[in-house]
């Protein structure tokens, strides 16, 4: 096996260019438990954890190599609540917002929040930068638009970003789970909410008609909440297995994205 | 620490002290040497070959491909056992690797010895096993119908026309759980140059472990050692083989020194797992709550070989009814043979599975009748002098049914919980729920289980103790699992002898007899014993020899007088003993399942309280207490330790530990998906220590370690019903279970 | 590949293959056998480590990527002096069972009182949900946790610590 390290930017997408197939390691908290369990062997690895500007975090733009345990501590509510919800301590130690798309698991947590967000996922190549809108990005159950010689650089967040935001993650254990659903909701003062459900379809997903009956309700009354649970109930689409069944998760993703926008309408 | 008194002055670190184990040191700072950590010059590392299919039949077997690749040293067969070809504790019915067929997921169809693991592994993935597959049984009903029975057990007591006015009915379910110590599976043979091997690996009774590698590997018995293990943990799942014979091959094969280490999936299908159920119910109660009859049939699933299900089907059977009066009682138990994984020992042995459907019955006859659960355990409560319920055996030691309930129920409920720091509400971080969405329940339980081994079974324990002028030493076979029995087995000869300086030396199979299993809570009273008669004849001896009347750390005295330091007592020689300790005879049933089957008997009664958000199924284990039947409290600290990590067990088949089984195959064999409590799961716990000495264990101790994990499960269970008003008759209680199908999609909130 | 790190303050250097963890490494090719192997899929914690001031899964850190880096292990907690104070108090609390977990938890531990002195009960808990341990039930190991913090707060500041029992709602 190669390995590289590169110490700057320029050098790994240099190294990134000049060996398009090499697998790019984060934190490798998704990537070693593929090669402890000998599903993956890679020839060659580019390891990224001492290029700094992938660690970025300023303007609306966090790095790539931003860990858990900085977005815990993070100016981001939304964000800072699912941190603290991933594996581990050590997990978060390590653990990257671009490890996690990169894996683009259905269940991923930092999902919700860029898709809430409406992020845009930047990439770079040594021929430049190129960016793709969360949906564009994340194309299948872990299946990205990352092409070879391309590396995450990080996610762009908008402008604006709504003071209200929450995050919310159903696991059948008080920590270190996976989620069998999760949600985040976001809502502005004059209303407009935005709601991204993970695990409950084959890519994070949001909720249109739900947003769009939360987002016509300055305040909205039980009959509306009622309705917008059982319009996130009807818009996802679980599948079952051994973590949960379908009509579970239905039914709690319906549940959670009511409470979570419950959370954002308290003053 | 208070000290026990028996020479001149007091003892340290004797009976009833909470001294510290003392191979805690070395397990602290890294340096204890556990299975795994084993390593011997020249050794090659071995692996298992595993066929992923729950029942097939083996067209071909083709190793070419893996024996040319380098480093590669063996590659062995079913063929190329050397003796005979089948193990199993009572019946030998497991082939050392796949013959012929597959018949559960994961079954070793050949194995490997290379260089290092690598290869090994890369070389057990290039035998090209040709199969054919087979339609799994895994259904319980069906396997009855097919007469696929291991052992069937049947109870009849008392009359069975007389009915109660009360009648309560159920059908429980129990899941396969995995006992999933922490420590994988790993082991070391090495051959000793004259045709014998030395072998280290992970058992919980080195001398049943021993019969059956000596006839497997077709050598005499002194020609097999097997040696003492240094385990993370057992629960059960070591008392049958796993990779043992595979490595004595190996290693035998080759001529070299085998290391085989299991990973975490590997381990799951590489170790016994408790048997899930499927059990029918059926109370009849007077008027005043008092047990008229209970019917049950248990279907407890084996998976593909007997391994302990002939035992595990019995405990099932006689403690079907729990620690209650009943005169009229009729069960029928049986152990079924399936293409689920193998199951056998875990921590409860077979009384669990009853516990949980037996606990739920006893609640739904409470609620039948109007009556609070508790009272109605109490009204049918188990008391010295009552006959078993199902056995008919009379209790004549001390049983403290009454006394573990009342503690239980006395202990003052935790409060009622108001703040919102997300870690005490159901969910946790992931902040799912609300306190005002959160409803609190509270559950009782109660169970009872046998001490040490039934049936007329022949239960022994070898132990020496051995004085110096250094101190004593403590010679056992038997297994030191991480429960504390190297602590216990200390305080004994300590408390016994006078002399604090003892220390327990783990003999191999060929220096000592066997001290039997350590399961069935067995070690504390069995071993225990062997070493309070050999200590007490030590003593003895020690005084005998220079005419004295009390021993202790400074030597033996006459009067005031030290007639002889410890070292001029043992010039001469050690002053030694051996005992072989047999408990009391018990009988094998009758026809009816009837006779004193049993030495001895332990209850423990648990009050689970819990906070469930019932909108989404999310449980929270608030706290739970325990009454509990210990006979005498030898060691304080390490009963808490059983007590609370038992309480962990039970509270995780409550809520999350299941094996999930797709016909056959395992759906979730890694820590990832097999969810264990983690520390935020973990409820505080409250315990009462009920200490009714028993006649004939050591220092009046009872064994308990299976108590614990018991009733846990049914209490919570029944807790989670409180607040739900939910049935709840399978666990783990799913987040399913408790949202109820027709709200799936509807407006709970 | 050779890798050269410094382990417990000295320099190492080991012959690695791709697709070897920081844990194969240490238990392996270095002989430090304290790091446990329970998972190898960062959910147990047993194998937890210091990297660079950070407390991993030393069975997610590929070696090949700690060229340079400093590895401190639970061989690396007790001092001539004796035991770490955390080590000694999950001796003197009953803490050790079977102590396949036991390495882990000692260094999660003495991380966290680092980092966080005053850690409350729920912190505790918190804090160390990534080390499973399958005999204590973690009662023993909390009273432990909190035994240490104590100990090191009375010895900084001779006022009592901070009455935080387990709370029981
Ligand atoms: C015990 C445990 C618990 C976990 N719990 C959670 C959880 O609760 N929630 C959750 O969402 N996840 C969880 N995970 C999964 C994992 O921790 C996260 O997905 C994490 O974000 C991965 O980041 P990493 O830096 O470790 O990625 P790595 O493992 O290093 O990489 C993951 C993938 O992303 C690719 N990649 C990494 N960085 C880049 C980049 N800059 N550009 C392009 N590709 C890149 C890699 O090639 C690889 O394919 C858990 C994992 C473990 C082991
Ligand atoms: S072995 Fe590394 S976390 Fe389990
Ligand atoms: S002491 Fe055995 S796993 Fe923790």
């Amino acid at each position: 096996m190669l390995i590289e390290r590169p110490q700057d930017l320029p050098e790994a997408l240099e190294g990134i260019g000049g060996s398009p197939h090499a697998v790019l390691l984060a934190g490798g908290t998704d990537l070693m438990v593929e090669v402890n369990l000998a599903h993956r062997r890679p020839e060659a690895v580019i390891a990224l954890r001492r290029v700094d500007d992938l660690q970025t975090w300023e303007d609306g733009f966090i790095g790539a190599g931003v860990t858990y345990a900085r977005m815990e501590t993070g100016p981001l509510p939304a964000l800072a609540e699912l941190a603290r919800t991933v594996g581990s301590p050590q997990i978060r130690a390590v653990g990257t917002i671009g490890g996690n798309l990169g894996t683009a698991s259905p269940a991923g947590d930092t999902l919700p929040f860029l898709a809430a967000i409406d992020a845009e996922v930047v990439l770079g190549s040594r021929d430049g930068q190129r960016r793709l809108p969360w949906h564009e990005f994340l194309v299948g159950p872990k299946q990205t638009a990352l092409t070879p010689g391309e590396v995450i650089l990080g996610v762009q967040l908008p402008d604006h970003i709504p003071a209200r935001q929450a995050f919310a993650k159903i696991g059948t254990r008080q920590a270190m789970v996976i989620a069998t659903v999760n949600c985040c909701v976001l809502r502005d003062d004059d209303g407009t909410t935005r709601v991204a459900m993970g695990a409950v379809a084959p890519t994070v997903m949001r909720p249109r008609e739900a947003e769009r009956l939360a987002s016509s309700e300055p305040r909205p009354s039980q009959a509306a909440l009622d309705e917008f649970q059982r319009l996130v109930s009807a818009e996802v689409a679980p599948i079952s297995d051994h973590r949960a069944t379908e009509q579970y998760r239905r039914h709690a993703a319906g549940v959670l994205a009511r409470r979570t926008l419950e959370r954002c309408l308290t003053p | 620490m208070s000290d026990t008194l028996t020479g001149r002055r007091s003892v340290r670190g004797g009976v009833g002290t909470s001294v510290p184990r003392p191979d805690a040191t070395p397990k602290v700072t890294g340096d204890f040497e556990f299975l795994g950590d084993m390593h011997a010059d020249g050794m090659l590392w071995g692996a298992t070959r595993r066929a992923w299919v729950p029942h097939a039949r083996i067209v071909q077997v083709d190793a070419d491909a893996a024996l040319a690749m380098p480093g590669v040293h063996a590659v062995l067969t079913q063929d190329d056992v050397p003796g005979h070809r089948y193990q199993g504790q009572a019946v030998t019915d497991q082939p050392v690797l796949a013959e012929g067929e597959i018949r559960y997921w994961g079954e070793p169809v050949a194995i490997v010895a290379a260089d290092d693991p690598e290869t090994a592994r890369l070389a057990a993935d290039a035998i090209v096993v040709d199969l054919e597959e087979l339609d799994p049984l895994t259904d319980l009903e069906a396997a009855l119908e097919r007469g696929e029975i291991f052992r069937h057990v049947p109870v009849r007591r008392g009359n069975p026309d007389l009915h109660g006015e009360v009648v309560v009915e159920g059908t429980y379910i129990t899941s396969t759980e995995d006992p999933a110590p922490l420590g994988t599976e790993a082991g070391l043979a090495i051959p000793d140059g004259t045709g014998g091997v030395d072998l280290w690996g992970p058992t919980q009774w080195v001398h049943i472990d021993l019969k059956q590698l000596a006839a497997c590997l077709a050598l005499a018995p002194d020609q097999v050692r097997v040696q003492p293990c240094r385990l993370g943990g057992a629960f059960g799942s070591r008392e049958d083989l796993s990779l043992q014979t595979h490595i004595g091959m190996l290693a035998l094969r080759v001529d070299r020194p085998v290391k085989m280490v299991y990973d975490r999936t590997e381990s799951f299908v590489g170790h016994v797992k408790r048997h899930g159920s499927l059990m029918h119910y059926r109370h009849e109660a007077d008027r005043d709550g008092r047990l008229v009859r209970v019917d049950a049939r248990i279907l407890l699933d084996g998976g593909p070989y007997q391994l302990t299900s002939n035992a595990v089907i019995a405990n099932s059977t006689y403690f079907a009814v729990g620690p209650y009066r009943c005169d009229n009682v009729t069960v029928d138990g049986y152990a079924l043979r399936t293409n689920n994984p193998p199951s056998g020992a875990m921590r409860g042995f077979g009384s669990n599975q009853p516990c949980f459907a037996a606990e739920s019955q006893m609640d739904r006859l409470a609620d039948a009748l109007g009556l609070d659960p508790v009272e109605l355990r109490l009204r049918n409560a188990l008391r010295p002098g009552d006959q078993l319920a199902t056995t008919g055996q009379v209790i004549e030691e001390p049983l403290p049914t009454d006394e573990v309930i009342r503690s239980v129920a006395s202990i003052p409920l935790p409060d009622d919980g108001s703040d919102d720091d997300p870690r005490h509400l159901p969910g946790g971080t992931g902040l799912t729920t609300p306190r005002d969405r959160v409803v609190r329940g509270v559950g009782f339980a109660v169970g009872i289980k046998n001490l040490e081994f039934s049936e007329g079974f022949d239960d022994n324990a070898e132990a020496r103790v051995v004085l110096t002028g250094d101190g004593a030493v403590v010679h056992t076979a038997a297994i030191e699992v991480g429960q504390g029995l190297v602590t216990v087995l200390e305080q004994i000869a300590r408390s016994t002898l006078g002399v604090s300086q003892v220390r327990v030396a783990f003999d191999h199979t060929g220096q000592i007899g066997s001290a039997g299993s350590t399961s069935a809570s067995r070690q504390t009273q069995m071993a225990g014993n062997a070493v309070l008669e050999a200590a007490t004849a030590v003593r003895e001896l020690a005084l005998a020899r220079v005419g004295g009347d009390d021993l202790d750390d400074d030597g033996v005295w006459r009067g005031d007088t030290l007639v002889a330091s410890l070292a001029e007592l043992t010039a001469e020689g050690p002053i030694e003993q051996h005992v072989d300790y047999h408990h009391r005879p018990t009988d094998e049933p009758d026809e009816a399942g009837q006779g004193n089957l049993h030495v001895d008997f332990c209850v423990a009664a648990h009050r689970a309280v819990v906070d469930v958000d019932p909108d989404l199924g999310l449980v929270r284990v608030v706290e739970i207490a325990i009454g509990q039947d210990v006979g005498r409290a030898m060691n304080p600290q390490q009963l808490l330790g059983q007590i609370e990590g038992g309480i962990a067990q039970g509270l995780g088949h409550a809520v999350m530990e299941e094996v999930v089984l797709d016909r056959g195959v395992i759906r979730n064999a890694s820590f990832t998906d097999y969810l264990l409590p983690t520390c935020l799961d973990a409820p505080h716990v409250e315990a009462i220590l009920i200490e009714q000495p028993s006649s004939w264990g050591p220092f009046g101790a009872k064994g308990m370690a299976e108590l614990p994990t018991m009733s846990a499960t049914p209490a919570v269970v029944a807790a989670i019903r409180a607040a739900t008003g939910r049935p709840l008759t399978r666990v783990p209680v799913r987040p399913e279970d408790i949202v109820a199908p027709d709200d799936t999609g509807g407006r709970a909130r | 590949m050779i890798v050269t790190l410094e382990v417990n303050g000295e320099p190492r250097s080991a012959e690695v293959a791709g697709w070897e963890s920081l844990l194969w490494v240490l238990r392996e090719r270095l002989g430090l056998l304290g790091a446990k192997d329970a998972c190898l899929q960062g959910e147990c914690g047993s194998c937890s480590v210091m990297l660079d001031g950070a407390l991993v899964c030393a069975c997610l850190v590929m070696a090949a990527d700690v060229e340079g880096a400093q590895v401190s292990t639970v061989e690396g907690l007790a001092s001539r002096a004796g035991l770490h104070p955390v080590q000694r108090s999950f001796v003197d609390e009953g803490a050790v069972q079977c102590g396949y977990c036991t390495p882990g938890l000692v260094v999660a531990t003495a991380h966290l009182l680092d980092e966080r002195p005053d850690a409350s009960h729920d912190d505790i808990r918190e804090a160390l949900s990534g080390n499973l341990c399958r005999c204590t039930g973690y009662g023993a190991l909390v009273r432990a946790v909190a035994a240490a913090r104590d100990a090191a707060a009375t010895a900084i500041d001779p006022a009592p610590a901070d009455g935080d029992s387990e709370d029981r709602s």
